[in-house]
């Protein structure tokens, strides 16, 4: 949190910028979430407590055993992707037929469980890699290389993502089963597979936002918190499941938040994004590019 | 059990609970029962809703404005909490009026209505956290102690004053739900749990009987976060408001049972009880213990005992009387849009 108090300067330009670039990775955990509610019609409460525990994988690989962080970074994705698929396994499968906010609230439970766990685990200190990338001077303005590398690789994986959807059979049954779920069990696709390849998938996407996000921030068990209920306030103002929308609504969250910390405090930031986010609901209930059904 | 001995054991068991302090004085226990009761209220006015379909993830805000407001007034403008806590529980209903009032207005329901209010106590959290010159930030806030009356200033020493009151408080949270049972409102609201446009099309004012029980609810938690802050003489942001404290709100409601009307208290000597069993066994050792045990409980209560201990063994024992309610066969039904 300080470190992003101490990049927003007073110039107006300078913040405008650094709320693309925190776009940017706030696009990346929205696309993860929609994904998992488009196909799956779950919310994950406990999003960023995942994305938590990937940074403490990443933490524990790079400071810990010295793994290169480009050796760590694939790992720890893989390591968040194989916990999304277990949380799937373990959690939501056994209630997929039950009221949708029993699931919602089960995953609070995992929220409070990834938390502790972490608490009980790591412990409580504030933990960073050790890592301080330089930063760009462009001008008289000051930008981090580690937002611009985040920004960058969150738009790479976007685009990996979009790709896997569009071109690959199971990208193509993913987006199938979002449309209509009883039908495509019919046609003959394995929902149960398909399920745990999106939990895995969201995985992956909360894994790479922790490689990005440890860059920035430091590790603690509750950091999730302070991603957390934005990323799912995006979500919703682009309407739960719409990835386009997701995508329009995270840069356009950022920029509250980059523009309101600019001219007070951060935290009023958020304040006037949560506000913005309540008007919003009223004037467009349904997300910002309402797919009404 | 028939009425009027159920009437009798409630009398019993009351007579019991207020007579306990003056026959046992062990501190430690008291301030136990104490939070219990303050928490047992708070979690009672949760389930208020939430027993209709209507998960609100707001009222960690709700709670934190009782309490800072109440404090707030105190400490800069010298207003007892006596009218503070008024003040306090009508700035929480007015709050719940606004963000309410669309929400039903426009129909906002299940997820959507979960993350609405998960943004207001964000909201909430974050203001607290943010005007830190007032209210202490993330630091926390201490009421000033009273050099007058202290019956004014609403603060007292010993622990028997104290647990009368939680008991008052919480006798009036358990009344006050039976009353909203026996009341024309409750069908209304189920009716409205089942399904939105039957209800509606059957003559029910679905915005207007909403935002009562929303309100009702707000102002009863906004209030038993003044008592609890009066109580401990020491609020902080994240022990009063934020998500955590609305996720303890519904954890505690669904173990103990959503339906009936003792569950958000058995709830809560649980995880009380919990929490300081582990916190006294294990010491510093067992921080984040709690819980961890808290969301492995929560994950498998949902998943295997949707209605909570209470909640089942009550129906364990009428199986054979009664076929139950229509509400009650799944644990949160929830409207969702379109649908």
């Amino acid at each position: 949190m300080q470190a992003l108090l101490d990049v927003f300067d007073i110039y107006l330009l300078e913040a405008v910028i650094n709320g693309i670039l925190l776009g940017g990775v706030l696009a990346l955990l929205a696309l993860g979430l929609n994904l998992i509610f488009g196909v799956i019609d779950v919310t994950w409460i406990c999003y960023a407590e995942l994305v938590m525990i990937g940074m403490y994988g990443m933490y524990f690989m790079v400071q810990y055993y010295g793994i290169s962080y480009f050796v760590a970074a694939p790992l720890t994705i893989l390591l968040v992707a194989v916990l999304g698929a277990a949380l799937h396994y373990l959690v939501i499968a056994p209630l997929l037929t039950a009221p949708p906010i029993n699931q919602l609230l089960a995953t609070g439970g995992v929220l409070f469980v990834l938390q502790s766990f972490a608490t009980v685990a790591f412990g409580i200190d504030f933990r960073n890699l050790g890592i301080r990338l330089p930063v760009l001077a462009f001008g008289d303005m000051n930008f981090s290389y580690a937002r611009l590398l985040s920004f960058v690789a969150a738009l790479v994986g976007m685009v990996a993502v979009y790709l896997f959807m569009t071109r690959t059979f199971t990208g193509t049954a993913i987006r199938a089963i979002s449309q209509d779920r009883q039908i495509m069990a019919l046609m003959g696709v394995d929902t149960k597979r398909i399920y745990l390849i999106t939990s895995a998938l969201g995985g992956a996407l909360a894994g790479l936002a922790a490689c990005l996000l440890v860059l920035q921030y430091d590790v603690h068990p509750f950091v999730g918190l302070s991603f957390g209920p934005i990323t799912f306030l995006i979500c919703v103002l682009g309407g739960l499941g719409n990835f386009i929308g997701g995508f329009i609504a995270a840069f356009v969250f950022a920029e509250i938040i980059s523009l309101g910390g600019l001219f007070s405090d951060l935290e009023w930031g958020y304040v006037l994004a949560f506000a913005f986010f309540i008007v919003m609901m009223f004037i467009r209930p349904a997300g910002l590019l309402a797919r009404r059904r | 059990m028939t009425g009027q001995g159920r009437l009798a054991a409630w009398g019993v068991g009351l007579a019991a609970l207020v007579a306990l302090p003056f026959v046992y004085r062990d501190p430690y226990h008291l301030h136990i029962l104490v939070l219990i009761l303050i928490w047992s209220f708070a979690y009672t006015s949760w389930s208020m809703m939430g027993r209709f379909g209507l998960v609100s993830l707001g009222h960690g805000g709700f709670m934190g404005i009782g309490a800072y407001v109440t404090a707030l007034l105190w400490n800069h403008a010298g207003l007892s909490p006596w009218i503070g806590i008024p003040i306090s529980m009508a700035a929480a209903g007015a709050l719940a009026l606004i963000v309410g009032y669309p929400c039903f207005r426009f129909r906002i329901t299940g997820h959507y209505f979960v993350l609405v209010t998960l943004a207001l106590s964000g909201i909430v959290l974050q203001v607290i956290t943010a005007t830190r010159d007032y209210t202490g930030g993330s630091l926390g806030y201490t009421p000033n102690r009273a050099s007058g009356n202290k019956l004014l200033a609403l603060q007292f020493d010993d622990k028997t004053t104290w647990y009368l009151i939680a008991l008052g408080v919480w006798l009036f949270g358990i009344v006050v739900w039976h009353w909203v049972d026996r009341s024309m409102a409750r069908y209304a609201l189920e009716a409205i749990s089942e399904d939105e446009d039957a209800a509606a099309a059957a003559g029910v004012d679905v915005t207007a009987e909403k935002l009562k029980i929303t309100l009702l609810s707000a102002l009863m938690t906004a209030l038993a976060g003044a008592i609890y802050c009066q109580y401990q003489m020491f609020i902080t942001p994240d022990t009063v408001s934020g998500i955590a404290v609305s996720l303890q709100m519904v954890f505690a409601a669904i173990v103990g049972g959503l339906f009936v009307s003792l569950g958000p208290t058995v709830g809560a000597i649980i995880t009380i009880l919990l929490a300081e069993t582990l916190r006294i066994g294990f010491g510093t050792k067992a921080v984040g213990w709690d819980n961890l045990v808290y969301g492995v409980l929560l994950v498998l209560f949902i998943i295997f005992l949707p209605k909570g201990i209470l909640g089942s063994l009550l129906d364990r024992l009428k199986l054979q009387r009664k076929v139950p309610r229509a509400h009650e066969q799944k644990a949160v039904q929830v409207a969702r849009p379109g649908t």
